[in-house]
C-alpha cells in the first residue's frame, strides 16, 4: 500500500495485536468467577502509574465517575489517556494526573472552554498531546477490537487535524482512492460506568452505547461500575442487552449514582447547580483545588461522596420508574 | 438596543431552523444547533431527524439537550445507537446536513476549533479539539457553520485546520481524498447568510439580516467576500418563532 502523507503526532501506544491475543488468551480468565469489589481495589489492583486509560461515555453522560475520583485520590501522576471528555477530564488535568493525551474533545460543551486542561496544556504539565476527531479515536478502538492494527476511513484527511495525530494518509490497494489509516488503540485499562452488570462481568447499558462496545473490546484491563450489581439469572434473561460480556471484564463495582454529576439515562438527571459550580471554580486554580479536597481528597469512598451530595439532593435527580 | 425584539441570538438561532428541511437528515451539534432543530420540528419540519453523534437518532427535541450524549438526544426516539454506528452511517452518505461552530473560519470555509497561535506544542489557547466536527465537515453532504461575525473570527488563514472546508479552494478536497460533493454549504452569521461560490469556492454573501448594510458585513470580514449584485434579506424572527423559542425551546434560558 502506498503511503502519501503521514501525520507528525507521536504514536502514543504503539499495537501490538499479536501480543494482545495473547494477553486475551492467558490473562483474561473464561471461568465465571465473582469478580465483585470496590472502587479503591479495583483501581489499586489493576492501574499503575504510567498506563494508558480510557473513560466511558463522557464527564455529563454515564461516566465512571466514583472510579475517576479514586484514580485522583490515589494519586497518579504520569497517566496516558484517550481525551474524548467534559467534567471527568477537566478533573483529571485539574489533579495533574494525566501526561500525554490522544485528544479529540475536552471542553465542557454549552459550559465553553475546560479551564484545567487548558491550564494543564498550555502551562506544560500535558507533555503530548496528539490530535485525532471524535469518529477516528472510536474507530481506533474498533481496529483494536477487531484485532487488526489499523482500518481505513474518509475523516480528518487534508487537515492539520491529521497533520499533528499518528494517522497516516494512504492510497488504497482497490480503489486508488485516499484514506486515512488510523492505528488500533489498545488500553492499558478501561473504565465503563453501566446500568447493571452481574458479579461475573455481564454488563448492560440502556440507551445510546457511545462507545463502550469498542472500547471494552480494546482494553488489556476492564472495570465495569454500575448502578447495580444483579443477579446473574436477570442476565440471563435478557443476554441481547449484554454488550459487554463477562470474559472482558477483570472488577465489577457497586457505584449507586456512580455517574453523579452527570446522568444515567432512563435513571437520573444530571446535577446542574453541582456542574454550573464546577465549572465556574475550575477557571481559579486554588477553587479547582478546594473542589477536589472537599470533593475527593477529603473522602475515603463513594459512599461518603454520596453523603455528602445529600439524600435529598439524589432523590430530586431520580427519574421515575427505571 | 431596547427597541430589538430580539436579541442575535435568538435570530441566528431562527436563520439556522430555517435552513432546516422536514425528512432530512441533521448531524447536531452543541449549542446553537440544538435549538435551531427543536425550532424547525416545531414549526415546519416536524420529521427533521435529528442525529447526534454519540448514537441518538430522530430524537422528539422535547427538552433541550445539554451535551450530545444525553437522554434527550434519544427521547421518543427512532434508534439509540453508538457513536461507530453515527459516523459510518454518515460516511455512507446517509446524512445530509451537519451543523457546526468554530473559532476561526476562513474564505473556504476551513474551521478551527483546536488551537489559538501558530505553535502546536505550545498554544496560546487551548480549544476544545475536534470532537465530531472534523467528521461531519469531512462526511455530511451539506455542511452549515453557525458563527458570531467579527474580524477575529471571519481570517484569511486559520490558526488550525480542524474541521475541512474547501481547504486551499476548489477541487482541494477532492484531492485530499474526501468524498465528492462534500463541503460548507451555509454560514449563519449574526451579521448575514454566506454561501459559497460554484467555481472558486470562494465565500459569497446571500442575504443580509435585518438592519445590516453590506459595508457592515465587510468591516467585520478580514477576507474579502464575493459580493453579488443581488442579495437578500434574511426576514426577522416571526412573533411565531420567538414565542414557541421562548415559550418551548428554552424555556429555562440555557441559551437565550
Amino acid at each position: 500500500m502506498k503511503i502519501l502523507t503521514s501525520g507528525n503526532g507521536d504514536l502514543i501506544q504503539p499495537p501490538d495485536l499479536d501480543a494482545f491475543r495473547e494477553w486475551n488468551r492467558t490473562q483474561k480468565s473464561k471461568a465465571l468467577v465473582d469478580k465483585v469489589m470496590t472502587e479503591k481495589e479495583a483501581v489499586e489492583r489493576f492501574l499503575k502509574d504510567g498506563d494508558y486509560i480510557g473513560i466511558e461515555l463522557y464527564g455529563t453522560v454515564r461516566a465512571p465517575m466514583s472510579l475517576v475520583r479514586e484514580i485522583i485520590r490515589q494519586g497518579y501522576r504520569e497517566l496516558r489517556c484517550a481525551g474524548q471528555g467534559v467534567y471527568e477530564s477537566d478533573l483529571l488535568a485539574a489533579a495533574n494526573t494525566i501526561r500525554e493525551l490522544d485528544w479529540t474533545y475536552i471542553g465542557f460543551e454549552v459550559y465553553g472552554l475546560s479551564a484545567s486542561a487548558r491550564r494543564a496544556v498550555e502551562g506544560g504539565y500535558v507533555k503530548k498531546v496528539v490530535e485525532w476527531s471524535n469518529a477516528a479515536l472510536s474507530w481506533r478502538f474498533k481496529a483494536a477490537a477487531m484485532g487488526v492494527p489499523f482500518l481505513p476511513t474518509r475523516v480528518m484527511l487534508g487537515t492539520d487535524t491529521l497533520k499533528y495525530s499518528a494517522a497516516k494518509v494512504a492510497e488504497c490497494p482497490f480503489t486508488g482512492m485516499k484514506v486515512a489509516l488510523l492505528p488500533a488503540l489498545i488500553l492499558d485499562v478501561g473504565f465503563i460506568h453501566v446500568h447493571r452488570v452481574d458479579r461475573f462481568g455481564n454488563a448492560q447499558i440502556d440507551g445510546i452505547s457511545g462507545f463502550a462496545g469498542e472500547m471494552a473490546r480494546a482494553s488489556k484491563r476492564l472495570i465495569i461500575s454500575a448502578e447495580e450489581i444483579v443477579d446473574e439469572e436477570i442476565t440471563r434473561q435478557r443476554p441481547d442487552r449484554t454488550i459487554i460480556p463477562y470474559y472482558l471484564v477483570d472488577a465489577v463495582v457497586e457505584a449507586p449514582f456512580g455517574a453523579h454529576p452527570g446522568e444515567m439515562s432512563y435513571c437520573y438527571e444530571r446535577d446542574e447547580p453541582h456542574i454550573k459550580d464546577y465549572v465556574k471554580m475550575s477557571k481559579d486554580v486554588e477553587q479547582a483545588s478546594g473542589y477536589l479536597d472537599k470533593w475527593i481528597y477529603q473522602l475515603e469512598n463513594h459512599q461518603q461522596y454520596l453523603d455528602l451530595v445529600g439524600a435529598n439532593t439524589l432523590e430530586q435527580l431520580k427519574l421515575g420508574e427505571k | 438596543m431596547n427597541e430589538l425584539r430580539y436579541n442575535p441570538s435568538e435570530l441566528l438561532i431562527c436563520i439556522s431552523a430555517r435552513l432546516m428541511a422536514d425528512n432530512a437528515t441533521c448531524f447536531i451539534g452543541t449549542g446553537i444547533p440544538m435549538l435551531a432543530a427543536s425550532l424547525a420540528q416545531k414549526m415546519h419540519a416536524p420529521n427533521l431527524i435529528s442525529i447526534f453523534e454519540f448514537g441518538g437518532v430522530g430524537a422528539q427535541l422535547e427538552k433541550l439537550p445539554l451535551a450530545v450524549g444525553d437522554m434527550r438526544t434519544f427521547n421518543r426516539g427512532l434508534a439509540a445507537a453508538g457513536i461507530c454506528d453515527i459516523m459510518e452511517t454518515a460516511t455512507r452518505g446517509f446524512v445530509e446536513y451537519g451543523f457546526l461552530g468554530g473559532a476561526q473560519i476562513d474564505m473556504y470555509g476551513n474551521l478551527n476549533s483546536t488551537i489559538i497561535g501558530d505553535d502546536h506544542a505550545h498554544p496560546k489557547v487551548r480549544l476544545p479539539g475536534s470532537g465530531g466536527a472534523n467528521d461531519v465537515g469531512s462526511t455530511c453532504w451539506r455542511t452549515i457553520i453557525i458563527m458570531q461575525h467579527g474580524k477575529k473570527r471571519f481570517i484569511p488563514k486559520v490558526d488550525f485546520i480542524t474541521t475541512p472546508g474547501y481547504l486551499s479552494g476548489a477541487g482541494a478536497r477532492e484531492a485530499a481524498g474526501l468524498p465528492p460533493g462534500t463541503g460548507p454549504y451555509r454560514v449563519v452569521t449574526s451579521l448575514c447568510t454566506l454561501g459559497f461560490d460554484k467555481e472558486t469556492k470562494w465565500m459569497k454573501l446571500l442575504a443580509l439580516n435585518p438592519g445590516v448594510t453590506v459595508e457592515q458585513v465587510v468591516e467585520n470580514t478580514g477576507f474579502e467576500l464575493i459580493i453579488p449584485e443581488a442579495i437578500d434579506t434574511n426576514p426577522p424572527p416571526s412573533t411565531e418563532e420567538l414565542r414557541i423559542l421562548r415559550e418551548e425551546v428554552d424555556k429555562d434560558r440555557y441559551y437565550i
